[in-house]
């Protein structure tokens, strides 16, 4: 039985390095995807340009203007005359913030009077208008803290800020868990059951069904080889975010190798289940695109934090595993908690395994009806 | 004990009867054809047979084992050559040899002398992936890896579909041998023309078996008045003959046209009868009947043909 075993495993392996693409999917995808991630998806900006209504036109209206440059986040586009121009650098595009200070700017902050100063960003991109905004808004208040001091105002509440196991905000801290999670599933769900979709497409599956073999044997040896390379690509991804974007693994490696394999084992079983209910390559291809890459980049928590979505939404979520899977990860990884802290999420992981294992064995077939 | 029997097996899809009430026994060392158009249930039946799929009605059983209960025993004694050319593309002749005699649990060296007449063959091409080889190579490989685990039923199914006339002999030769050594054979065909290289026959029309016997009995139980008729216009010489009264049947064939008589007559007679009806005629001859025309006519007579 091993011998059989071993052969299907021999013959899977075969399948997979002679398949390019299988072979981009399994090494190119984690690497490109990380990458990308880490790259091209940056929350942080650096020169972005800005334009100056200034109407007070005194010294500390100067400072003010050349504290917002000095981060190197900001960079003066142009310093602007009359309310009517402000428009115009949205509408070219030259401009992605207005700072508007107000008339009599240095007497009023020292004699202790309000003084508002307006920013103005674009909307219609309200993503990058409130990473600005916020940005300034933090500029502003380190120039007041600033200014007072010198002139000893008493009144002022202190507000200090600390973004713990992530100090810099860096957004490698959430893609790399996250795109673990991803590949996972692909490698896991999406190739097997695709590669069993391909015997039933082929007319291989006939003549396996046609052999002493039992069907657990022909799932497991179709799908062991590719249990291993999803915990290859884990670990690649981890090496990656860790050598590349300083990612840590804070926790026990052992907890976080276990738990990847655990949620292989998730990813598998989803996979067999998807097979058993798709004769073709293209059936099984857009269940696991559909049924589960979509809902796991976008309802994981991933990317969306999931308390802020409709009701509806945050229940679909609640069901997925990489939900549950991502949450372990930034667990272990970045806040180095032990077990005591993600056996919820693994115990609700464990009951997926066997629920799905459960409908796997009432779908599969000995037959091909 | 036979290799195959089965008692009126039917299977529907839908509102589709793919088999009505079929049944046959073939006995071990047994070379059976199931002679049929596209379409008339052959497929159906071999998959009821290699316990893919359940029988709406009827039993069967295969090398004694009842083909819903004891499917598991089924499994390990019969090879299995589907329509569609079944094995990994991209796997080498060896690789795939190796790897379906593994699943079977024995070796190729172990049961070599079964397919060495066939792999010497394909030896030159050992490490070609399967996918590259040509349409005869592949059958050939097919029914080694069918045959590798020495089974007891083989079950064939078009084996010769999309091959070349060459390797189509070749194959049928290779049937023979195996059949000497004990090897019952239920094989499948489109090609009238093969079913005299079986001991037995079933002519199998739109789900229904119109007749089983042996090649030879078939042609001598058919004692009709069968005439060849080479024309130029065959579509008016048809036309004309069907409202002839004297015409049973007549149906082209190749470039003929075969023409059975309702009473007996000489070739000479029917030339005078076509004579009379002014279409040219180049040529009339009384011919023996061929599986073809025994086929046709067995099928006309169950169905006939409208205009």
């Amino acid at each position: 039985m091993l011998k059989v075993f071993w052969a299907f495993v021999k013959k899977e392996w075969y399948h997979i390095i002679r398949d390019k693409r299988t072979l981009l999917i399994l090494f190119g995808m984690p690497i490109a995807q990380v990458l990308l991630f880490g790259f091209a998806i940056s929350t942080e900006f650096k020169g972005a340009r800005i334009d100056v209504l200034d109407q007070a036109r005194d010294d500390t209206s100067q400072q003010l203007i050349a504290h917002l440059q000095s981060s190197g986040h900001f960079e003066l586009n142009r310093l602007l005359t009359s309310e009517d121009e402000m428009e115009s650098g949205f509408k070219e595009g030259s401009t992605k913030l207005v700072v508007v200070i107000p008339e009599n700017f240095g007497a009023n902050l020292y004699s202790g009077q309000p003084v508002d100063i307006q920013f103005v960003a674009d909307g219609s991109d309200p993503n990058n208008a409130n990473t600005l905004v916020q940005y300034a808004t933090t500029m502003l208040n380190e120039f007041q803290k600033d200014q007072s001091a010198s002139t000893e105002n008493p009144f002022q509440i202190q507000v200090e800020n600390r973004m713990l196991y992530n100090p810099q905000l860096d957004s490698a801290y959430t893609f790399v868990p996250g795109t673990i999670a991803l590949i996972l599933l692909i490698v896991c769900a999406m190739l097997t059951s695709l590669t069993i979709a391909r015997e039933k497409e082929l007319g291989t599956m006939e003549i396996l069904l046609v052999s002493p073999l039992p069907p657990l044997l022909i799932i497991l040896g179709k799908v062991a080889p590719y249990a291993l390379l999803a915990f290859l690509d884990a670990i690649l991804i981890l090496v990656l975010g860790n050598f590349v974007f300083k990612v840590p693994v804070l926790g026990s490696v052992t907890l976080l190798l276990f738990c990847c394999l655990l949620y292989v084992v998730v990813g598998l079983s989803l996979g067999t289940l998807i097979s058993t209910r798709s004769s073709s390559q293209q059936q099984a291809m857009m269940a696991s695109l559909m049924g589960l890459m979509m809902p796991s980049l976008i309802l994981s928590g991933f990317i969306f934090p999931l308390s802020s979505m409709p009701g509806v939404l945050e229940l679909i979520g609640q069901i997925i595993p990489a939900t549950y899977f991502i949450e372990i990860l930034k667990g272990v990884m970045l806040r180095g908690v032990g077990l005591r802290f993600v056996y919820h999420e693994i115990l609700i992981l464990l009951i997926m395994v066997l629920v799905l294992l459960l409908l796997t064995w009432k779908n599969f077939k000995v037959r091909l009806q | 004990m036979s290799a195959i029997t089965i008692n009126n097996i039917s299977k529907s899809y839908g509102d589709v009867l793919a088999l009505n009430r079929v049944s046959f026994n073939v006995a071990k060392g047994e070379l059976f054809g199931l002679i049929g158009p596209d379409g008339a249930g052959k497929s159906t039946l071999f998959r009821i047979l290699t316990t893919l799929l359940l029988a709406d009605e009827g039993e069967g059983y295969v090398v004694g084992h009842h083909v819903v209960n004891e499917y598991k025993e089924i499994r390990k004694k019969v090879g299995y050559m589907p329509g569609r050319f079944s094995l990994y593309q991209d796997l080498s002749v060896e690789e795939n040899l190796s790897f379906f005699a593994t699943i079977f649990g024995t070796t190729i060296q172990e049961n070599y002398d079964l397919v060495k007449d066939i792999y010497v063959q394909l030896e030159p091409f050992r490490t070609r992936p399967a996918g590259k080889l040509s349409g005869g190579m592949k059958q050939k490989l097919a029914l080694c890896c069918a045959l590798i685990h020495r089974p007891e039923v083989l079950f064939l199914d078009e084996p010769t579909t999309g091959v070349d006339a060459v390797s189509r002999v070749e194959f049928w030769d290779m049937l023979q041998k195996l059949k000497q050594k004990g090897i019952a054979i239920l094989v499948s065909t489109p090609y009238m023309d093969e079913a005299t290289r079986c001991d037995c026959i079933a002519l199998i029309q739109k789900g229904g078996i119109l007749s089983i016997n042996s090649p030879q009995q078939l042609i001598d139980d058919f004692r009709r008045p069968l005439f060849a008729i080479k024309t130029s216009a065959t579509y008016r010489m048809l036309k004309a003959l069907r409202n002839a009264n004297f015409t049973a049947s007549a149906l082209p064939f190749g470039e003929n046209i075969h023409l059975i008589t309702t009473s007996k007559m000489t070739p000479k007679e029917v030339k005078e009868h076509l004579d009379e009806l002014n279409i040219p005629v180049e040529e009339v001859t009384a011919i023996t009947a061929t599986i073809e025309d025994v086929f046709l006519e067995l099928s006309t007579l169950k169905e006939p043909i409208k205009e």
